[in-house]
């Protein structure tokens, strides 16, 4: 039986592939790069640069304020179990639920912000959909692909006429319970970062006090601010567990209650019925013009230059993630480092990943000035060390002959060849992501389409921003389906390596 | 007559793997299925189990067990379709004494009474798969179907283990690679090459000698 598999002859087609998928990305980079705008245009980038230095070298631990802090993790927790809850209905019905999920994960959590903070005002409500919505659909197609990836092999030897319910209880649940309770606690570190960056745009978290001070120069205490929340993000795994969930619920609930400033303003169903009976309406419609001459001026003087740099801006991102990745997972594995060097590496990589990149952006921004330079180093730090970190923990868990080499040739040979299918598929996966907040970036002035969301949302044009924003979504849409077409392609080479990794 | 395959024919992959197998299975006979490996055992085990499924307890190739759950548990999944789903949650949570006792007997027999409670992932993998053995032996279904359901044990452990399946299910159809193994415990020997039937005997009526040329140069015992 197994001999089917032994020599099969997808093996040879998926190394092929592989190099192919790679060498697309590389010259779409170099596509990418003749096209960018990569100047720094600050003159004397040194001397802000030795004032931020100055500023992290003497933190301000006493500038953080309580409050912020119970908000942030208030905030993540609740949205983040909101979606959770939401996207495990979802997920059971998937098949039919999957563009809806699409759509609205497509849209980034900032756009789902600046949308809902119209109708809701900067209230804990509008912090909590904004999280919870995209949060939904991401968990309904994580849980989705969990169901479908659970190993089917003890459901097939249950006895013929077991229900559907015992089948589950037994043969399924068993084997997700693990995948989505890690899952959860992982989305919980995201939704930590997504709420820090809500601040940036008026929400009471921490990202509110701490993008004032950045704003102002005030980099000790910003300095505070990021500490503090480096430790909530590298104590995660001691307060935020399956055990504690019911408690953090809790609290997040009564931090939320007594600490989210009151919400002021008339009635929110006279908001949402503005909203979307008038403020959303495309104008001509209002007043009586024509349609597609407006959406044509949308489409090609705003969407088209927007959507061409986003483009330029996560294609170069992308490359630089790979590099980056490829050069830093062996520093948290401990087959290359040891047993003293990988906590180092783990603490580097650890820092890199819990740096949102819309802060690392907004930073690099008022370091460097505007063009797409700032844009790319903080997507391809952050991403490439996220993915570092990943395929380091793979890494060690590569099983080698006793008599394998060591070092360069051991990283060449043995480590890089066998994690490489993994690391294409986590690329691709990244690819969606980074295209969604090289968008994103446009609300810190890189003329990506997050660029003209805002302006028109500044405008109070709410019509054109939501045009803008449906076509950033499409993009992303685009960009996952591309993504989930390559994948699938290099996963089908991949199933004779599954079907042994099981055996 | 318990099964009738007239002229069959089988594949995965888009690759035939069996071809034109006739094959009749009585009540109460204990078929060894034999051949060298790629033969197509595994792929006729699957199509007689598709034809017997509600009659038939299984025992794959992998022992197939649920890794997070204890080896009760994986034990008393042989037994899922006969109990309210209520009942099978409430087993998941609190196993009741009764079922607990009934489930020691029977790994008892496989010699894995102390693992009860364990971690069925925690198990070697000869454990774990006298554990697929047990479930299929809990199941008492008439028939059981087994892909090399000894082959991560020794020669005395398997036999012991293949006499208890005797015991508990009339009709047993086997994939066995141990000549020896077979030719004790089975009554009737069907070998397999290249996707067809090319011997199909009473076990009383060959030796050793006759089975081993179709393994080609006595590579296999």
């Amino acid at each position: 039986m197994g001999a089917g598999h032994i020599d099969d002859p997808s093996r040879a087609f998926s190394v092929l592939s592989y190099g192919r998928v790679s060498l697309g990305f590389v010259m779409a980079g170099l596509l990418a790069l003749m096209a960018a705008d990569l100047g720094v245009t600050v003159l004397h980038p040194g001397a802000e640069l030795a004032r931020l230095l100055a500023g992290v070298v003497h933190p301000d631990l006493l500038a953080v304020g309580a409050r912020g802090v119970a908000l942030t993790v208030a905030f993540a927790v609740l949205g983040v179990s909101g979606g959770a809850l939401a996207g495990f209905a979802l997920s059971l019905v998937f098949h039919r639920v999957r563009f809806f999920c699409a759509a609205i994960r497509s849209v980034h959590e900032l756009f789902w912000a600046l949308l809902l903070m119209q109708v809701l005002g900067p209230s804990p409500a509008a912090g909590l959909l904004a999280i919870a919505i995209p949060y939904a659909g991401i968990f309904a197609k994580v849980f989705a692909e969990m169901i479908e990836e659970a190993d089917l092999a003890a459901d097939r030897v249950l006895p013929a006429g077991t229900g559907t319910l015992s089948r589950f209880a037994y043969a399924r649940a068993p084997m997700l319970a693990s995948p989505i309770g890690n899952y959860l606690l992982y989305r919980l570190e995201c939704g930590l970062r997504s709420t820090l960056v809500l601040g940036f745009i008026g929400l009471p978290t921490m990202g509110f006090e701490l993008e004032s001070y950045f704003r102002q120069g005030h980099y000790a205490q910003a300095a505070g601010f990021v500490l503090v929340f480096y430790a909530l993000i590298g104590s995660r795994r001691l307060w935020a567990r399956v055990s504690t969930l019911p408690f953090l619920l809790l609290v997040s609930v009564m931090a939320l209650v007594w600490l989210a400033p009151p919400v002021t303003g008339g009635s929110i169903w006279t908001a949402l019925g503005r909203f979307l009976g008038h403020d959303i309406v495309p104008s001509p419609l209002r007043t009586g013009g024509a349609l597609m001459p407006w959406l044509w001026a949308i489409l090609r003087d705003q969407a088209l230059p927007g959507l061409v740099n986003t483009l330029v801006v996560s294609q170069l991102a992308m490359i630089g993630m790979a590099v980056i990745a490829l050069a830093l997972f062996p520093l948290t594995a401990a087959r290359f480092t040891g047993r003293i060097g990988r906590p180092l590496g783990r603490v580097l990589l650890v820092v890199i990943r819990s740096t949102p990149e819309y802060m690392a952006a907004y930073v690099l921004l008022q370091l460097l000035g505007p063009s797409m330079l700032p844009a790319v180093i903080a997507l391809a730090v952050h991403n490439g060390g996220v993915l570092a970190f990943l395929m380091g923990r793979q890494a060690d868990d590569v099983a080698l002959r006793a008599d394998a080499p060591r070092g360069l040739d051991l990283y060449c040979w043995e480590v890089v060849p066998r994690l490489y299918g993994q690391f294409l598929a986590y690329v691709l996966y990244r690819w969606e992501i980074i295209v969604r907040e090289s968008a994103i970036f446009g609300i810190l002035g890189i003329r990506t389409l997050g660029f003209h969301v805002d302006a028109a949302i500044q405008e109070l044009h709410l019509d054109v921003a939501v045009v803008l924003i449906v076509v950033t979504g499409g993009l992303s849409m685009l960009i996952d389906a591309g993504s989930r077409a390559l994948r699938h392609r290099l996963r089908l080479s991949d199933r004779p390596v599954r079907l042994s990794a099981t055996a | 007559m318990l099964l009738t395959l007239r002229n069959e024919s089988a594949g995965f992959g888009g690759r035939a793997v069996l071809h034109g197998i006739d094959l009749e299975v009585r009540e109460g006979e204990r078929l060894a299925l034999m051949g060298r490996s790629g033969a197509g055992k595994s792929t006729l085990l699957h199509l007689i189990y598709g034809r017997l499924a509600d009659q038939a307890a299984l025992i794959p190739q992998a022992a197939a067990l649920v890794g997070t759950l204890s080896v009760f548990h994986n034990v008393y999944m042989g037994r899922l379709d006969r109990h309210s789903a209520w009942r099978n949650l409430r087993m998941l949570a609190w196993p009741a004494r009764a079922e607990l006792e009934a489930v020691r007997i029977v790994l008892d027999g496989v010699g894995l009474a102390d693992t009860l409670r364990s971690r069925a992932g925690a198990l070697s993998g000869g454990q774990q798969q006298r554990v697929s053995v047990a479930r299929a032996l809990y199941n008492g279904r008439p028939v059981v179907i087994g892909d090399e359901p000894v082959s991560a044990l020794d020669r005395q452990q398997g036999g012991a283990v293949l006499r208890r399946m005797a015991e508990t299910h009339g009709t047993m159809i086997l994939a066995l690679h141990d000549i020896g193994l077979a030719l004790d415990y089975a009554d009737r020997i069907v070998m397999l090459d290249a996707g067809r039937i090319v011997l199909d005997c009473p076990a009383a009526s060959v030796r050793d000698t006759d089975l081993l040329p179709y393994y080609g140069r006595g590579s296999y015992r």
